[in-house]
């Protein structure tokens, strides 16, 4: 009996279909999900979330966020997410270095800019590596 | 003959309006495409963030957290009123004011709004409705940073007691001819009705009052997101539709117009050229 997964980011729907197991990078460690899990509500950390089918696996990015887990369902409300075949490695190349020389700079007195910079480099720095981890297809490289 | 001088006039001025209402009527296109993709391409997200909610609120646990708790009296209900700041939207602005004063007119407690949109203030201010605020000039489509502020201030007069429910009315987007106005409550957050208790218990991972504290009020803040894109499409859809129809009108107008006009001229030719030969005649028969 499979388990329905759907992942949601604020803009769009990442993923839906019935799935096997599903691994999430919970905040406290990676968890997977198989069908009849408990009911669980998890903060996610930046990290891959593993998608099991009977006949493949499919590889996500998602840079924080929340995932409900009910017996038959496992939500996830992702605050980004991205199927990491779908990665444009040269776009998050040049986000990595604008982030970067950011960070260099003086970014001045205000902490927001300074995080919102942190995140973005932790952002790319994630999606890269996981592209370079997971992909299949290894175009644009 | 004045009457044809006149007419030309007429036509010329409906002429110059038809050109207004179809300038309109593009600009109005081209921001309900946007407005519309807003709209829909948040819309996953936050219906799947409602439920969470409602599974919240259907835990067999007290007290989970403020807003998921239910008052007992209701003394007073806030309502967000969602409208645009501009008319020439057909009937988008009086039907929302119209469907939600019908809605709580059954209400026995006090009813305080917040208005979204500057015509929703000025109606609800000439009926002597009770205004706690008013956001208006919101940029469209806003960005959910623009309108957080507005979630904050109904959270805060909800904990704060002063008072013990909000809703919010909008105008749901369906499609381009057809949107519907709606009252929805959303806070305190409820099982919806036909659920009982949820038996199933939540595990947390973190912490169950870190997660519920960081994901309840961000939620309701999505919900009130949702419901601005959602009037903000439909108001560009109506005033789309109001403005393609004024447009059709003109033409329909200038076109009688000028078929009279032409008629006029005609008899006025025709009159003259009667005196004209009247008088050659006159002359003759002299």
């Amino acid at each position: 009996m499979p388990i329905r997964c759907e992942i949601v980011s604020q803009d769009r729907i990442v993923y839906q279909g019935d799935v096997e197991m599903v691994l999430l990078p919970g905040v406290e460690g990676m968890m997977g999900i198989l069908p009849h899990h408990a009911p669980l509500l998890t903060v996610l950390h930046y990290g891959v979330i593993t998608v099991r089918t009977a006949k493949e696996e499919q590889y996500f990015t998602v840079a924080g966020g929340i995932a409900e887990v009910q017996p038959d369902q496992v939500t996830v409300l992702a605050d980004a997410a991205e199927n990491v075949e779908e990665i444009d490695l040269e776009r998050a190349e040049r986000a990595r270095q604008r982030a970067e020389e950011l960070l260099k700079q003086d970014l001045g007195p205000d902490p927001d800019r300074h995080l919102t910079a942190q995140a973005a480099l932790r952002r790319s720095n994630l999606r890269l590596e996981s592209a370079r981890r997971y992909r299949r297809t290894r175009s644009g490289r | 003959m004045s009457s044809t001088r006149e007419m030309r006039l007429r036509i010329r001025s409906v002429k110059n309006l038809s050109q207004v209402t179809r300038a309109l009527e593009t600009v109005s296109a081209s921001k309900v495409r946007r407005a519309m993709q807003a709209d829909l391409a948040t819309r996953p997200y936050s219906e799947k963030a409602r439920k969470v909610l409602v599974h919240l609120a259907r835990q067999p646990v007290q007290n989970l957290h403020p807003l998921l708790t239910d008052r007992e009296p209701v003394r007073k209900v806030a309502v967000l009123m969602i409208s645009g700041d501009r008319g020439l939207a057909g009937a988008y602005n009086v039907n929302i004011l119209r469907y939600t004063l019908q809605y709580f007119a059954k209400f026995e407690v006090p009813v305080a709004y917040v208005a979204v949109g500057r015509k929703g203030r000025d109606m609800l201010a000439r009926r002597r409705k009770e205004l706690l605020a008013e956001f208006s000039q919101l940029p469209s489509p806003p960005s959910f940073m623009d309108v957080s502020m507005i979630g904050r201030l109904l959270m805060d007069e909800f904990v704060s007691q002063r008072v013990d429910e909000v809703y919010v009315a909008y105008t749901e987007f369906r499609t381009m001819l057809h949107q519907e106005p709606r009252v929805c409550k959303i806070l305190p957050w409820e099982m919806e009705p036909g659920h009982g208790n949820s038996h199933s218990v939540f595990t947390y991972e973190p912490d169950s009052t870190e997660l519920i504290n960081q994901i309840v009020p961000r939620f309701t803040a999505i919900q009130i997101y949702q419901a601005i894109l959602s009037s903000q499409a439909s108001e560009h859809a109506a005033r789309m539709v109001a403005m393609r129809n004024a447009t059709d009108n003109a033409m329909e107008l200038i076109e009688e117009l000028q078929l009279q006009y032409n008629k006029a001229r005609q008899q006025a030719i025709t009159n003259d050229m009667l005196d004209i030969v009247g008088g050659a005649n006159a002359q003759v028969q002299s």
